[in-house]
């Protein structure tokens, strides 16, 4: 039960019923789409790039509570950052989710998903609009999946 | 003589034993732990089934005695092997109650029977312009064999539409079915919605027109007797593994007749009866699609989960799985939220069902702590999630050992569910 509730955290499921930044953006200048063909999680993450600074994020799709609300949070941690710091954080989370680092102390809220590394398989559904977020940076124009 | 008299009376009219789950649950070993501190209670039989002691003791005896090649050597342990592993065969086709036991093929499983006959029956029947049709409630395996066929030959997949239960739309399926058709390939049983297809007349209607049938028996040789003669379906796959035995062992069964106007499906040793460089001569039936060394050890496994079954009974078997399923549905219907996808009147004892506002990966997370195992997910049958228009499910699917505390246990765990994720 407590590797239940350090899991499903009540941030992350506050952001997995009510996902911010869902929504289909008027003016982004880059997106990806991320799919994890194990449960059936889809996202569409949206970017506003203005030089290197990522001024806007959004996205959309439907996926498990952990990928929706990683999705949910990665679009409030990083507006305003630059892709250079995204990159960085998102090597953090990764050494957070897969159990590789404990210290949480750069990550603000993502700390919540510290939990994850206790649920080895659902480390996909944790870094899926990481990943994508990469794909977007990149320009890539394929679907990442988690495969 | 009087004694012999006894014991055939007693065969004969042997009154129907209760069946006692407690009894069949002492043979499966891995039953017998708890998983997050909570006893196991496994619900992903449509998965794979648990083995129960008799099989592993068959696979192990094998390997502690009479391991060796088959059909090639003189001595005496390749002698016992081949002996076991053709026994094996021969309770296969009591099994499935086939007319010849060189209509049995060892394969690695039901994957690879449908990518046998594709490959074989398939290439040489269906050219440019025919038809295949399946069902919309088709497992992977018998869908993406008959996509690779088509697009090699110019062929045309036509997939017959379902009802909102789950069933097989009968007068859509029938129009189907014309001058192009080369084959009917559907399944007995579906995977994800439990729906048992009413395969006897889908074969005659089909046969009417000429048109072979093969059934994808992959979950329903587990649950409920198979006859291929009553049937007279062309070709039946299933697997092992599905039916409480080994990994890595299928069947496909098919006609003799059209066995043997097919061509190999793989080159090697065992499918030959001469080679020369210029030449080779086939072998005959079954090892004509049985190159290579087979798995010896998963037949005589196989073996053992067939006498298994068979001395329980598979009626037996199926009247107990069905009183579960109602037992199950009586008590899902209950849990707040909760939709059961497919309520085929004709069903297996499968349940996928989906929580309202929960994802079946976060369900599939929370019963596993509480120790129930089940499968969430597409079930590899990712069409049939677009026709019920949800990304994925929850199922449970029962087996022999299954019991009425375990469906409780599951109900529980859906509360616990709740309780966790609101
Ligand atoms: C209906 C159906 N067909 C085919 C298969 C494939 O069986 P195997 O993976 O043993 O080849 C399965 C297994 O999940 C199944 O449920």
């Amino acid at each position: 039960m407590s590797d239940l509730r350090t899991l499903y955290q009540e941030v992350i499921l506050d952001h997995s019923k009510r996902p911010r930044n869902f929504r289909l953006p008027a003016d982004s200048n880059r997106q990806a789409e991320g799919f994890n063909p194990l449960c059936g999680d889809r996202i569409t993450l949206y970017l506003k790039l203005d030089g290197d600074r990522i001024t806007d994020l959004a996205f959309q799709g439907s996926g498990c509570a952990i990928s929706t609300a990683s999705a949910s949070l990665l679009t409030e941690t990083l507006r305003g950052k630059t892709t250079a710091e995204a990159e960085e954080l998102f090597g953090k989370f990764h050494d957070l989710v897969t159990g590789k680092a404990k210290g949480t102390d750069s990550l603000g809220k993502l700390a919540v998903f510290s939990g994850v590394s206790e649920f080895p398989i659902r480390v996909k559904c944790a870094t899926l609009a990481w990943h994508t977020l990469k794909s977007a940076l990149e320009g890539g124009e394929k679907p990442v999946s988690t495969e | 003589m009087g004694t012999a008299t006894t014991a055939s009376h007693d065969v004969g009219h042997r009154p129907r034993r209760p069946f006692d789950v407690q009894r069949v649950r002492e043979d499966f070993p891995i039953l017998k732990q708890e998983v997050h501190g909570k006893p196991l209670v496994y619900l992903d039989n449509a998965a794979t089934t648990q083995k129960p002691r008799q099989v592993i003791e068959a696979e192990q005896q094998f390997y502690l005695h009479d391991n060796s090649n088959i059909h090639r050597g003189v001595h005496e342990l390749s002698e016992r092997a081949t002996q076991a592993y053709e026994d094996g065969r021969e309770k296969v086709r009591r099994f499935l109650n086939a007319r010849e036991s060189r209509e049995i093929i060892f394969v690695r499983g039901t994957t690879e029977a449908i990518n046998l006959v594709a490959q074989t029956f398939g290439r040489e029947r269906v050219g440019a312009g025919d038809e295949i049709v399946i069902s919309a409630m088709e497992h992977h395996s018998n869908i993406v064999p008959w996509q690779i066929l088509c697009q090699e030959k110019g062929a045309r997949l036509r997939v017959a539409p379902i009802n909102d239960r789950g069933e097989l739309i009968w007068e859509e399926f029938l129009k189907l079915l014309g001058a192009r058709t080369r084959l009917v390939a559907v399944t007995h049983v579906s995977n994800v919605l439990g729906t048992v297809n009413p395969v006897k007349a889908i074969v005659d209607a089909a046969h009417r027109l000429d048109i072979p049938v093969l059934l994808d028996g992959a979950q329903a040789a587990p649950h409920q007797p198979v006859d291929v003669q009553a049937l007279d379906c062309d070709f039946y796959a299933f697997s092992g593994h599905k039916v409480y035995g080994p990994t890595g062992v299928g069947v496909l069964y098919g006609k003799a007749k059209l066995l043997e106007a097919m061509p190999p499906y793989q080159g090697g040793g065992d499918m030959i009866s001469s080679v020369t460089f210029e030449k080779t001569t086939y072998n005959t039936l079954p090892y004509k699609f049985e190159a290579g060394t087979p798995n010896v050890a998963g037949v005589v496994g196989l073996g053992a989960a067939i006498d298994y079954v068979s001395e329980i009974g598979l009626e037996r078997i199926a009247a107990y799985e069905q009183e579960l399923l109602q037992d199950a549905i009586r008590k899902l219907e209950k849990v707040p939220g909760l939709t059961m996808i497919g309520a085929a009147r004709q069903k297996a004892a499968v349940i996928s069902f989906v929580l309202e506002g929960l994802h079946p990966h976060d369900v599939g997370t929370v019963l596993d702590q509480e120790g129930v195992a089940v499968r969430t997910g597409h079930h590899c049958a990712q069409p049939l999630m677009d026709r019920f228009q949800v990304p994925a499910t929850t199922r449970a699917s029962f087996a022999l050992y299954n019991t009425h505390q375990e469906v409780d246990a599951l109900v529980a765990g859906l509360h616990k569910v709740r309780e966790v994720l609101g």
